[in-house]
């Protein structure tokens, strides 16, 4: 039997009940909370309304955040740089604070889908979508970023670390918490970051791996003393590399170090053969040169 | 289900209208206002074709629920050209150096273009290139596309 029309294509309108638009947290927080599951967070939307139109979920409202207002700063608290729920990738990409603390984090959210894109979507809703492509949240990750959950029995501070279940999945229900924070630590002296991203075109596309690398060494002593190495997406969720970071402690700085790196990485990684993303077999070779081409440039980056 | 009461102004005149909650921007345009020249093409926030400028700043209107201009302001294609239908000069060089083959990007296309020149008069190679990176040509005519910008940046270079 032909198939009709409708069901060839995703439907033209979303199909809501009500949108309702809340002017404050709290009203926020009552709105999702009378609604017990059948209403759903919204804020750029570029994630959200793609799943309401190919009907991949189906709520009866959506509670629109972005008239809260306070949420969409970039700030600096000494050391930690803590960015509201609302603050877009454009926002971030053109931060001067982020670029000079955090510029692996202005890469990552310079890299999300296009302009039109990054001009509206959410850091945090990168965060929430809980995808292991998330350009933006693998930067965060390697920074050990520790996101603020607003909900009904009040607020919840998460390490990005314990966030991910799985494909989509976190620990956040948006039917019923927002994400109102995240924060993380800016880049000491001896500590030196590196993005990098594989795709097959330079805009417009999804990634078929990225990594970010946070390094902190003892450049005297030419001695690694700790880093974070976030991957994705080559698992079910974006990753720390926890055995390579393992490895790297105490380190000194030569070929050999990186290679092993290198090797445990791809011991590490478990990436699907992909039409879309490529091999797991070229994926789990470019983990590798990913990960000793993003320890050597974090290197070269620090005290730079 | 709740109708919405939106205000807003379109292409600088006051606009209010009656709208349901699961409309999309480029919907309202096209079908209730009667502005086709905002395109569909993906429909999915992939090809930049329904670009407007919310604020300014460009968006596509194909996944934004039309609930979220309450209040704001929106440029359109139609909002450039002068009341006597004069071109403005973006669409103009977009004739005069051929950046249009079948057309169906080129409202995105200029759109884009319109909000790099007004924050940056004289943008160079890669920032034209940067800024109409979200808009899919499927003609592949970028080159003429990105040389229409350039001319005008010039254009605005020579007068100033």
């Amino acid at each position: 039997m032909a198939l009709a029309f409708k069901d060839l294509h995703w439907a033209r309108d979303i199909k809501v009940q009500q949108y309702l638009q809340p002017k404050t947290l709290e009203e926020a927080l009552e709105m999702l909370a009378s609604f017990a599951g059948r209403a759903k967070v919204i804020a750029g939307g570029t994630d959200v309304v793609p799943q309401l139109r190919r009907r991949n979920i189906s709520v009866e409202a959506l509670v629109d955040v972005t008239c809260i207002p306070g949420m969409d700063g970039i700030d600096r608290d000494g050391e930690n740089i803590i960015m509201g729920g609302l603050v877009t990738h454009a926002q971030v990409a053109s931060s001067e604070l982020i670029k000079q603390k955090a510029g692996i984090l202005s890469e990552g959210a310079g890299s999300v889908g296009s302009p039109q894109i990054r001009n509206i979507a959410t850091v945090a809703g990168n965060l929430v979508s809980g995808q292991p492509a998330a350009d933006a949240t693998i930067p965060l990750l390697a920074l050990d970023a520790t996101v603020t959950v607003a909900g009904s029995k009040g607020l919840r501070n998460i390490p990005l670390t314990e966030f991910f279940l799985d494909k989509g999945k976190t620990v956040l229900d948006c039917t019923r918490e927002i994400l109102t924070q995240i924060q993380f630590r800016g880049l000491r002296e001896n500590e030196g970051g590196c993005y990098l991203r594989l795709a097959k075109r330079k805009a417009l596309t999804l990634p078929m791996l990225v990594l970010a690398a946070v390094v902190n060494a003892n450049m005297e002593k030419r001695i690694i003393n700790r880093a974070a190495i976030a991957i994705g997406p080559v698992a079910p969720v974006p990753y720390r590399a926890r055995d390579v970071e393992e490895g790297l402690k105490g380190a000194p700085i030569s070929d050999e170090t990186m290679e092993a790196a290198a090797n445990r990485g791809m011991l590490e990684c478990t990436p699907r053969d992909s039409r879309l993303r490529g091999s797991c077999d070229y994926r789990q070779e470019m983990t590798k040169v990913f990960i000793k081409r993003g320890l050597t440039r974090a290197i070269a980056q620090i005290g730079s | 289900m709740n109708e919405l009461r939106l205000t807003f102004t379109l292409n600088e005149k006051d606009i209010s209208i009656e709208t349901s909650p699961n409309t999309m921007l480029v919907d309202l345009l096209r079908d209730r206002l009667g502005l086709t020249g905002t395109k569909v093409g993906c429909r999915e926030g992939e090809c930049g074709a329904c670009t407007v400028l919310l604020d300014g700043i460009p968006v596509n209107s194909c996944i934004l629920p039309a609930a979220k201009i309450q209040g704001r302001s929106l440029i359109t294609i139609e909002g450039l050209a002068d009341e006597n239908g004069q071109l403005s000069q973006i669409q103009q060089a977009f004739m005069n150096e051929g950046a249009a083959q079948c057309g169906f990007c080129t409202p995105g296309m200029i759109m884009n273009a319109k909000a790099l020149l007004e924050r940056n008069s004289e943008p160079d190679n890669q920032e034209i290139r940067r800024s109409i990176s979200g808009v899919l040509c499927r003609c592949t005519g970028y080159q003429k596309i990105v040389q229409a910008v350039a001319t005008v940046s010039d254009m605005k270079k020579s007068q100033g």
